[in-house]
């Protein structure tokens, strides 16, 4: 059969570091790049005698990011012991929460900005929700770096608080999958509950994938893939990985259900170890600390709940009157559209303004490889540039000399680098003579417009700005024109 | 004046009145131990040299100043060793932090000041399972003083402490403190803060008191009692002037005792103690009524399923690599087995191998889940006779002190020997032995401790029922 007569279902489980003062069960505060093992205390250490203390910040941020993907959160939660042993986990056992999670449902929309780039033009199934199982909250372990004969172990890390996402099975494809965790990652940013830089181990993913054929009701013998270390490595593992569970049918031979490593350098995937040698987690409840009620924090988060990027959307699309397009671009990252909202403020053309922060400022903060937390030109300068414009003062070729002037000088106004740049309005004696001249010197248009044509009165316009050198704003240009040859 | 057989009460008395020094005290004390703990074995280590840096500076004025207080090797002391009494941890573990009721027994001005011998890891009722050195009982050095706090009692009776800190999972404080003839408190769970305390079972283990007198239990419990920012099973209600509120009459006092508790099993010279005691008891004023906890022939079964389940997790930290003995091996999974191995004796294996067992994938249901659903069953029985009585009295072993290496043959007999005490640990309420006497073995005198069972957080009752039976036996 043909690769397309086979159906994909890929479920993920991601880790999402918590943007916490400190860590899950202690004090210690959360930093990264520090010295090895100097943000530890007894407890995160596992010491003998040591015991968790809940921080309250963790909870209530798991709440968050619950309540911002329409999770429920049960009444009473609880904490679970996951019993194993590695040398990254100071107890040998790892605080999780097994049967009563924090959040239970929800579900991620899948937005269309979220999809690799390449793969926008041909969605298959736009506006997909992808439903969540659940998200819980537990501690993160300590960091090993393996060498050749020994393994070294950064404690630093352990203990941080973790939250982890459970999907269900509910993606189609590699594709669906980048964009689920482009738009979870957005929606995680925006509300500050995580930084969520796959690149730094801000987020973590595992992903299950299995395949059947079309038509088939029951889904196919699942593997879950590890060492997916970038959104890039997620799409390319998926894809190698569904080849390969096509083919490995197509041969007879049945997916075993097991766990595959992603090789990243080698561009493949590999056995990693199979269900038998899964571990008993031997989960019992967690002696040391009490259920928690959770109404306080339901509550509190519903306090601080932000807007989410696709409610912006749509509020921007009603507000500014720009298009779903524009509107999705500027909602896509919450402090542009933050800036984006300043700069609207008290503007009498917010269209305008989305214009020049989409095709201008974009463009210019891409050029510099900055972000917009990092741009020079304030908000309001450019509200000022865009009225300035807008009022016929400069035109829009002499509107963007400024603006990228203003990316030099940030603290200068744009009506000052405008009288610098001579981009005064010119005299409009001057411009009287010029349109003078040219009215005597074009008599065929000239009399296209008196008969009716206004359009011909482009052309004349354009000899204007001619000989004025683009002094002259050709709004005012036209009107002059019109206001002389229109037949009264 | 030999120091060491004071109580506390009596040593605030002697500071007081400027007959003796702490620095004085403590080098007597050394002394004491020098000479005659060889004989007994109470103690792992002391260290004399930071005790006197402690001393100079005792401010008298505190509740507990100068006062030196030895703790069972599994109290965290910040600069002393910790080894839980197991080979894993000897020599090669220092605690780097104060536990919670360390911490307050220094702001109370008293001294931490030697390491109690104990059964390793607190497994075992005659502190034979300590892997660094056998304890005895003063009383019979050919018998066993109990456990798992053998050597916390052993050095209170034999005057080699003024008073010290032990911890109860199953009876592991008063059942050495009956042993050895001294006052033991296992306060309710969540009266005093576990943090500091290597854990076996977390939700029944307790810090608590061994002394000479219920006064100075009172008074220890004072200090150590109170909620703690590092135990979110520590309860912050406030704690009671315990040593003042125990010189009250018990007149109107209701004891229940509990029929099941004086069935089969129970030497009938115990009974006669117990029996004599609660006269005494009513001399005093109180009523005694017969009460029944119709599920008491479970509890030994399911202490011993919760208890392992949770030391199982509770002891895997202990592996090796962070601290601790560390056995050579080639990768991972080796240096766990073998550091493991070679670390643990054999009741620390057969309970975590048991402990494992019963949170296996499987077995959880029929082992811990009942057990916990159970272990509510016999909240209930207590709950039920507390609502007829004040305190429940009970024997706390039914049996005197074993000989040294008589129980080692048959662990599950002194399993059973558990049943009295492991309630108040499956129920959270709080429970003392209080000395009543002796029964003679071989024609030796042996002590026996009563046990009083109070409601939970109800230590004020309890202390001031064994205070008054305290006075009145003389």
């Amino acid at each position: 059969m043909p690769t397309t007569d086979y159906l994909v279902s890929i479920g993920l489980e991601v880790h999402v570091q918590l943007k916490t003062q400190s860590k899950m069960f202690c004090s210690c505060p959360v930093r990264f790049g520090e010295a090895p093992n100097t943000l530890v205390c007894p407890i995160c250490l596992g010491l003998p005698g040591a015991l968790p203390k809940l921080n309250a910040g963790a909870i209530e941020m798991t709440v968050l990011a619950g309540q911002l993907l329409g999770c429920s959160t049960p009444e009473v939660v609880k904490w679970d012991r996951k019993n194993y042993f590695y040398a990254d986990m100071p107890k040998n056992y790892q605080l999780s929460q097994y049967d009563l999670p924090l959040c239970l449902g929800g579900e991620v929309p899948l937005y269309e900005l979220a999809y690799p780039k390449d793969a926008q033009k041909s969605i298959v199934h736009p506006g997909k929700v992808v439903r969540l199982t659940r998200i819980h909250l537990e501690e993160d372990v300590a960091k090993s770096t393996h060498h050749a004969t020994y393994t070294l172990v950064d404690f630093n890390r352990s203990g941080t608080a973790l939250m982890e996402i459970v999907s269900e099975p509910e993606l189609e494809s590699a594709e669906e999958t980048v964009a689920y965790l482009n738009s979870l990652r957005q929606i995680l940013v925006y509300s500050g509950v995580s930084d969520a830089d796959m690149e730094k181990g801000q987020l973590r993913c595992d992903v299950n994938v299995s395949v059947r054929p079309k038509g088939q009701e029951k889904l196919g013998t699942k593997i879950e893939l590890k060492n997916l270390n970038s959104i890039s490595a997620v799409r390319r593992a998926l894809n190698y990985e569904i080849d390969r569970q096509i083919g490995e049918v197509e041969a007879g031979r049945p997916i075993q259900q097991a766990t595959w490593r992603w090789n990243d350098e080698v561009g493949q995937t590999e056995p990693m170890r199979s269900k038998e040698d899964a571990h008993d987690y031997r989960y019992f409840p967690e002696p040391d600390l009490l259920p928690v009620r959770t109404a306080p924090f339901v509550e509190r988060a519903r306090a601080i709940r932000p807007e989410l990027p696709h409610e912006k959307v749509a509020r921007f699309e009603a507000s500014y009157q720009i298009s779903h397009y524009d509107a999705s671009v500027l909602a896509a990252d919450r402090a542009l559209a933050d800036w984006f909202e300043q700069a609207v403020q008290g503007s009498t053309a917010p269209k305008k303004v989305a214009n020049w922060v989409i095709n201008n400022l974009l463009a210019e903060l891409n050029a510099r490889s900055i972000g917009i937390a990092d741009c020079p030109v304030s908000p309001t300068t450019l509200a000022a540039l865009v009225e300035l414009v807008e009022s016929g003062k400069v035109s829009n070729n002499q509107g963007k000399e400024i603006f990228a002037l203003l990316f030099e000088r940030p603290q200068d106004s744009p009506e000052v680098i405008a009288k610098e740049l001579g981009f005064e309005p010119a005299d409009s004696s001057e411009i009287e003579a010029i349109i003078d001249e040219v009215i005597a010197s074009n008599a065929g248009p000239v009399a296209e417009v008196m008969g009716g044509n206004e359009k011909a009165a482009n052309f004349l316009v354009g000899q204007v700005m001619k000989r004025s050198k683009g002094k002259a704003n050709p709004k005012q240009v036209t009107e002059m024109i019109l206001l002389r040859l229109r037949p009264s | 004046m030999n120091i060491s057989e004071l109580t506390i009460s009596q040593l605030r008395s002697a500071y007081t009145a400027g007959d003796i020094t702490p620095v004085e005290a403590l080098r007597a004390l050394a002394g004491e131990i020098d000479a005659r703990d060889p004989g007994i074995g109470a103690y792992l280590s002391y260290d004399l040299d930071r005790a006197l840096v402690d001393a100079q500076s005792a401010d008298l004025s505190q509740p507990l100043g100068g006062i030196p207080i030895l703790l069972k090797d599994l109290i965290s002391a910040k600069g002393h060793p910790l080894s839980c009494a197991s080979k894993f941890l000897e020599n090669t573990y220092t605690a780097p932090y104060d536990a919670t009721v360390v911490r307050k027994l220094r702001e109370a001005g008293a001294i931490p000041f030697g390491r109690a011998n104990m059964d390793e890891f607190a497994m075992g009722s005659t502190n034979e399972n300590s892997a660094i050195k056998l304890c005895r009982n003063p009383h019979d050095l050919e018998r066993v003083p109990g456990g798992s706090s053998g050597g916390s009692a052993a050095a209170v009776a034999a005057n080699l402490a003024i008073a010290s800190l032990g911890s109860d999972t199953g009876g592991s404080i008063r059942q050495p403190a009956s042993h050895c003839g001294v006052v033991g408190l296992k306060p309710s769970y969540g009266r005093v803060s576990r943090y500091g305390l290597a854990a076996f079972a977390s939700s029944l283990d307790q810090c608590g008191p061994i002394t000479k007198t219920v006064a100075d239990t009172a008074r220890l419990l004072e200090v150590i009692a109170g909620g703690c920012d590092y135990d979110s099973t520590c309860i912050s209600t406030p704690v009671p002037r315990y040593s003042e509120e125990i010189g009250k009459d018990i007149t109107g006092l209701r004891i229940g005792l509990p029929t099941e508790y004086f069935a089969e099993g129970l030497d009938p010279a115990i009974r006669e103690r117990i029996e004599s005691a609660m006269k005494t008891m009513e001399s005093l004023g109180a009523t005694i009524i017969p009460v029944s906890l119709p599920h008491t022939e479970y509890v030994v079964a399911i202490y011993y399923i919760i208890a392992t389940a949770e030391a199982s997790s509770n002891l895997a930290r202990i592996d090796g690599v962070r601290y601790g003995r560390r056995a050579e091996a080639s990768d991972l999974t080796e240096l766990y087995e073998k550091s493991r191995g070679e670390g643990f004796g054999s009741e620390v294996k057969r309970r975590i191998l048991f402990g494992t067992h019963v949170l296996s994938s499987g077995y959880y249901d029929a082992y811990y889940l009942r057990a916990q659903k159970a272990r509510t069953l016999i909240r209930q029985d207590f709950e039920s006779a507390f609502s007829r009585v004040d305190l429940i009295a009970a024997p706390v072993s039914p049996t005197p002190p074993v000989k040294i290496g008589e129980a080692e043959a048959d662990p599950l007999r002194m399993y059973l020997a558990d049943i009295y005490t492991i309630s108040a640990n499956l129920t959270g309420i709080c429970a003392l032995s209080v000395p009543c006497g002796t029964v003679s073995v071989e024609g030796k005198p042996l002590p026996v401790g009563l046990q009083l069972l109070g409601k939970p957080f109800g230590e004020v009752e309890l202390l001031r029922a064994a205070h008054a039976y305290e006075q009145a036996r003389g």
